[in-house]
């Protein structure tokens, strides 16, 4: 194999990556079982309506005991032998580019499969009782194996091109579980939106696969990441930049974050699992996965951490001002990965913690849908929070959950969000110069935010007055007749709850477990090295935990005295002042793509087919006709044209002849 | 030259041939008459099977350029010869045309035609456009490409003028002169390119008779052992005369507006023959005529295709997002699909080859199951208007699904077979073009846009549309179309899921969907070796070498 100097040479650069072995080579089983569950699903049509979900959630159980099994193997090892890699077969072969269908374990992808067949099976289970009444259950668990499949082949890829299979693949599984409900025209639209807004992200990842490509002769992980110091600057910020494109349209991340909340209009569990704990993180995923690569570009790391910037105070800024409570919780994850983004920004000060605060969000967030999906199921699927109050009593399993999600997310003291928010908080703030400054001072800002729109989500829907008492939920049922539904909120059963209370454990537990002796951090480190602490900013360690703590202390306050201490009104107010409105409006995220991109691109859609069919076409069709004459030549051509096609054929063949017989008389005289 | 003659190609020609002029034959009988030609073309099948078996991997890796070859003199006065042979490139092409003349024959089982045709015409018709596609993929003598070249279009005119438009529920009336325009369109197009092309045939052949020694020839080989000898300034009119002719037949914007006239009128066989194969001769003849008999010209001219090929994708996309009638859309997405292996051919590396000369493949397999799908909607609500539907996928949730992965692979979703093919071309083409391949990628945006609108507007939302309405119930009915399609009353109608037939000629193009997607090797492995060939013809390196392993 290794025939030459220079391979030799490519070789010892690389690191040094076993062949997995053990139950290393079962790695394949993975990503294999839940897809041949989704192909099980969808071929089996309606006979498998009956115990469709079961098969659902045993693929994804099994996946997860099998990343269990690879996980203690790995941790059983020693640190420079828990990466390692198994060649299934080559995918794309030509020439010099050698695509392999490859799996690349280590600390880092098996942290992921964990998370995502762990939370994944805990959400299948609770959707057994989501989606109890849904017709479409057995397509629905189709498609959420679909994802898992997708997503550990995203986190598993041991080249760039599986890592874009798997991309486009959660991409596709999001797209059909947004639009899910088929019937309606929101979802739908949605759905649309999502994959196309991803699509542009899409394109920055393929391109900068083919910059890599071009320049380094290889996609695959190892000979990328050994030898991606031989480029020039310019070419590695480029790279860089267009992986955050990638990134950031997968994450929901600033400039492209406009589709993730509409991404509500899919079932609950989905919103939980996709479009919170783990598709969504992908972008996170992706620059900690090439933190080789962003080692060595300072000014590609830095623009990391402004997406991130911007878009936690984004995501912050809206969060409260909606009604609907799966906006609010979707615009909270859009703030929560701008954490992350921020903290894989700051390089090897930050992948970590990116990593860390990746997995709690995922146990608490995915905790605070299924608490929400519970409240819908309780309510007649209303998700205005208006029409709740006072549901701790009569839901009390899903309010202590719930509660344990929200005092996570606001970073109260020794829950998980605490460990995990506020080490970001303070690495950003540990910067040197103005940007320690801004980085932290608006993650400090983004915290007190949070705080403000979680205790305000909290009072109007468990506390305060029973507003729904009064209501009644319009449906339109089958026939399109309009029908009215009082309510009856109840507690979920236990197929639901019990997910939740697994969920709510680990919303209090994670955050200690892991950075108990900095845990997760040493793990991590064969893959996304040393965690490199620094003590340089303006804003030093404790004032940063003094500052967020004491700015989400005020959040808590402000929100209690905006929200809990006069009845909420169950029409949302109006008018109200400019900053609401514009928050209402996701700080017109949508009005300026509607005005920059649909409308122009509607209109120039019109006129390209008007050109084509009167311009293009009847220059074409005008120059014919000059050709043959006259227009009434062509005519006739058209009404006769056996005879005249007959005619063409005999003139080009006389033609044809006659230039044979000159040039063979031309070359024999 | 009294080698050993492999007669297995001349077989694949005649056997089609032969086997529409006995399906005419049995014309008093149209079952009897559809079953002979289905059994015909499965014959042709098995026999392609069996080329595809003949065929050396690794002979042609050693530089045996043509395999299973036939040659026979035919007018000795001129020089011309009936040679047949195959590379990797024409034995996926042919494999193509092979694997979709059944699945085309099955679609259009229960179709509907015109006042006073016979299904035995229409399926001698597309047996005899076989036989014309094998013989313009198999010929390796240039004379002989273009009497195929020309005699393909024969079929496939009277496909269009004699059976199309027969799918609209509408007065029939109305429509028969508009099928007559869209046939005489596509055949003036096609018969001017030709004519175009007739030139440069006689232009080769006066030019080697000055170089050659043994005097003017044909034969591809001895025209391309020539080729380097050839001035640039002369091989750039031929190159023109060649390339205008595949212009048109690809098309590339802007000579495409016959074919969504075209597309829309042709019964969805074949149209499925047209967009899939018929429109592939003309990226098969950059690549075996274009390249390597003009490396030259093809190398200083290649921006100007490049750009054509780019604006294609662009702007032939726009007009897909516009289009109403949904055979006019598939027709404008096979023009920006154009735009891509145009690209990828003339971006000049092995694996912009590749994945061009897959592409071709993949684009046959996913238009040709697109254009099904199509068509079974439209046999269905009896209109072509994406506006006429909607919601189908409440009543047809299989036809959704079929239609959507046929879709997705359009798009080229990975795990797709358009995936790889799409993917080799535009890293392929990255190294040397990056501008013209970054404008290409953006395309892929656009891909998704009019892919998901179309299905969003047939497929989502609340059932609506005229043809569901109409299809529900008599007018003055109050009931939604949503209960009585779907209720336990559950009305009468015509939007019924897909029937047996229709799965058996859909299962067999879904398979191939994902069976290339992930596993593109074996025929990778026939394509590649031809392609370094051609890589060689045009005397390019590729521009990039990749890491020593």
């Amino acid at each position: 194999m290794l025939s030459s100097p220079t391979a030799l040479l490519v070789a010892a650069q690389a690191a040094e990556v076993a062949p997995a072995s053990g139950a290393g080579a079962l790695a394949w089983l993975l990503f294999a079982l839940p897809a041949f569950g989704a192909a099980v699903l969808f071929l089996a049509g309606r006979r498998a309506d009956g115990w469709g979900h079961l098969l659902g959630c045993a693929t994804v159980v099994g996946a997860f005991v099998l990343g269990l099994v690879l996980f203690t193997q790995a941790l059983g090892a020693g640190p420079e032998q828990r990466t390692t890699e198994l060649s299934l077969f080559t995918w794309i072969p030509v020439g010099a580019l050698d695509v392999d269908f490859g799996l690349r374990l280590d600390p880092l992808s098996l942290t992921f499969v964990l998370l995502i067949t762990g939370v994944g099976s805990l959400i299948h289970i609770y959707s057994i009782g989501y989606m109890s009444h849904d017709p479409g259950r057995r397509r629905f668990f189709a498609q959420l194996n679909l994802f898992v499949a997708a997503m550990l082949i995203l986190v598993l890829g041991n080249n760039f091109v599986m890592l874009y299979l798997g991309w486009e693949g959660v991409g596709l599984a999001s797209y059909l579980l947004i639009g899910f409900y088929q019937d309606r025209p929101s979802a739908a639209t949605a759905a649309k939106k999502a994959f196309l807004m991803n699509r542009v992200g899409d394109v920055g990842l393929a391109l900068a696969i083919f910059l890599l490509w071009t320049n380094l002769g290889t996609v695959q992980y190892s000979e990328v990441f050994a030898s991606i110091g031989q480029l020039s600057p310019g070419i590695v910020l480029a790279v860089c930049v267009l992986l955050l494109l990638g990134a950031c349209g997968k994450s929901g991340q600033f400039p492209l974050q406009a589709w993730l909340p509409d991404a509500m209009e899919g079932p609950t569990p989905v919103s939980a699992l996709i479009h919170a704990a783990t598709m969504v993180t992908a972008g996170v995923y992706l620059v900690a996965r090439c933190n080789p690569i962003y080692d060595v570009s300072a000014d590609g790391r830095l623009i990391v951490t402004l997406v991130g910037v911007v878009t936690l105070l984004l995501g912050a800024i809206i969060g409260c001002a909606y009604d609907d409570i799966k906006k609010v919780l979707a615009y909270s994850t859009v703030s929560q990965i701008g954490y992350m983004m921020l903290a894989v920004g700051l390089g090897p000060a930050g992948y970590a913690l990116g990593i860390f605060h990746l997995l709690t969000h995922g146990f608490f967030k995915a905790g605070l849908f299924l608490g929400a999906g519970s409240v819908m199921h309780g309510m007649n699927d209303t998700v205005d929070m208006r029409h709740y109050g006072g549901l701790r009593k009569h839901m009390p399993v899903t309010f202590y959950t719930f509660a344990l999600g929200y005092l996570a997310l606001i970073g109260f003291p020794l829950l998980s969000g605490y460990y995990s928010k506020d080490a970001i908080i303070e690495a950003a703030a540990a910067q040197p110069g103005w940007r320690g400054l801004v980085m932290g001072g608006a993650a400090m800002l983004a915290a007190g935010l949070t705080a403000f729109y979680m205790t305000r989500l909290m009072l109007m829907t468990f506390f305060g007055q029973e507003r729904w008492k009064d209501l009644r939920s319009t449906h339109v049922t089958a026939d399109g007749s309009v029908e009215e539904r009082a309510y009856h909120p109840h507690e979920s059963p236990a197929v639901m709850t019990g997910p939740m209370i697994v969920l709510a454990l680990g919303s209090i537990g994670a955050g200690f477990l892991l950075s108990a002796n900095d845990r997760l951090v040493a793990w991590l480190a064969p893959t996304l090295g040393e965690l490199q602490e620094a003590d340089t900013g303006i804003i030093g360690h404790s004032a940063a935990v003094a500052g967020t703590l004491t700015l989400s202390a005020l959040g808590v306050v402000v929100g209690y005295l905006v929200v809990g201490r006069r009845p909420t009104p169950v029409r949302r107010p109006e008018p109200v002042s400019l900053p609401v409105r514009a928050a209402r409006k996701d700080l017109y995220a949508n009005s300026i793509n509607e005005t920059l991109l649909a409308r122009p691109g509607t209109w120039l859609c019109r006129m390209l087919v008007y050109v084509d069919n009167k311009g293009v076409d009847g220059l074409v069709n005008g120059t014919a006709a000059l050709l043959g004459g006259s227009s009434g030549r062509l005519r006739r051509l058209q009404t006769g044209f056996v005879r005249s096609y007959a005619m063409s054929m005999l003139g080009g063949t006389v033609l044809l002849v006659a230039a044979l017989l000159a040039v063979r008389f031309g070359t024999q005289s | 030259m009294n080698v050993s003659q492999n007669h297995l190609l001349l077989v694949l020609i005649l056997v089609p041939l032969l086997g529409s002029v006995g399906v005419v034959a049995l014309r008093a009988n149209p079952g009897t008459a559809k079953l002979a030609a289905l059994g015909v073309a499965l014959v042709e099948l098995v026999l392609t099977a069996v080329t595809w078996f003949s065929y050396s991997v690794s002979a042609a890796a050693g530089g045996t350029r043509f395999q299973l070859v036939f040659d026979v003199p035919w007018i000795p006065a001129f020089g011309t010869r009936i040679t047949l042979g195959v590379d990797g490139i024409a034995l996926v092409m042919i494999a193509l045309t092979a694997v979709l003349v059944p699945i085309v024959m099955g679609s259009s089982w229960a179709d509907k035609l015109p006042e006073g045709r016979t299904a035995a015409g229409f399926y001698a018709l597309l047996l005899a456009t076989q036989s014309t596609l094998v013989g313009v993929f198999a010929a390796t003598d240039v004379f002989l490409f273009y009497v195929f070249f020309e005699a393909m279009l024969i079929p496939m005119y009277f496909l269009i003028g004699r059976f199309g438009g027969a799918d609209v529920r509408s007065a029939d009336a109305s429509l028969s002169p508009k099928r007559q325009y869209a046939a005489v369109k596509f055949f003036l197009y096609s018969l001017l390119g030709g004519l175009i092309m007739l030139g440069s045939v006689i232009g080769l052949y006066v030019v080697s008779a000055d170089r050659l020694p043994g005097g003017g020839t044909f034969a591809w080989a001895d025209l391309q052992a020539m080729a380097a000898t050839v001035p640039e300034s002369v091989q750039i009119w031929l190159f023109l005369g060649f390339f205008v002719a595949f212009a048109i037949k690809a098309p590339l914007v802007p000579l495409h507006t016959w074919l969504p006239d075209a597309g829309a009128e042709a019964p969805i066989g074949a149209g499925v023959l047209l967009v899939g194969v018929l429109d592939k001769v003309a990226t098969f003849g950059f690549l075996r005529y274009c390249l390597p008999l003009f490396p030259a010209a093809s190398k200083s001219l290649a921006p100007l295709v490049l750009v054509l090929a780019v604006v294609g994708i662009i702007y032939a996309a726009l007009l897909a997002v516009g289009q109403d009638d949904m055979k006019r859309f598939v027709s404008y997405t096979s023009v920006a699909h154009f735009g891509f292996i145009a690209l990828g051919i003339f971006a000049f590396s092995t694996q912009a080859f590749s994945g061009a000369v897959l592409y071709m493949v993949n684009h046959g397999i996913t238009t040709g199951m697109l254009f099904i799908a199509v068509g079974m909607v439209i046999a269905r609500g009896g209109s072509r208007l994406v506006s006429d539907y909607g919601g189908l996928s409440a009543v047809t949730p299989a036809l959704a699904g079929a239609f959507l992965i046929s879709g997705l692979a359009s798009l080229a979703l990975p795990g797709t077979n358009s995936f790889v093919s799409e993917f080799l071309v535009l890293i392929g083409s990255y190294p040397r073009e990056p501008v013209y391949t970054i404008i290409a990628t953006v395309g892929i945006i656009f891909a998704a846009l009019y892919v998901l609108w179309v299905y969003q507007r047939v497929f989502q939302g609340p059932l609506r549309g005229n043809a569901v309405m109409a299809s529900v119930s008599g007018p003055g009915s109050v009931q939604s179309p949503t209960a009585a399609l779907t209720g336990t009353g559950r009305a009468k109608s015509s939007f019924t899921d897909l029937d047996p037939r229709e799965v058996a000629v859909l299962a067999p193009l879904v398979a191939l969907v994902f069976l290339l997607g992930f596993f593109p090797g074996p025929v990778l492995d026939v394509i590649n070796p031809s392609v370094v060939s051609t890589m060689q013809e045009v005397g390019l390196a590729d521009p990039v070498q990749g890491v020593a392993r």
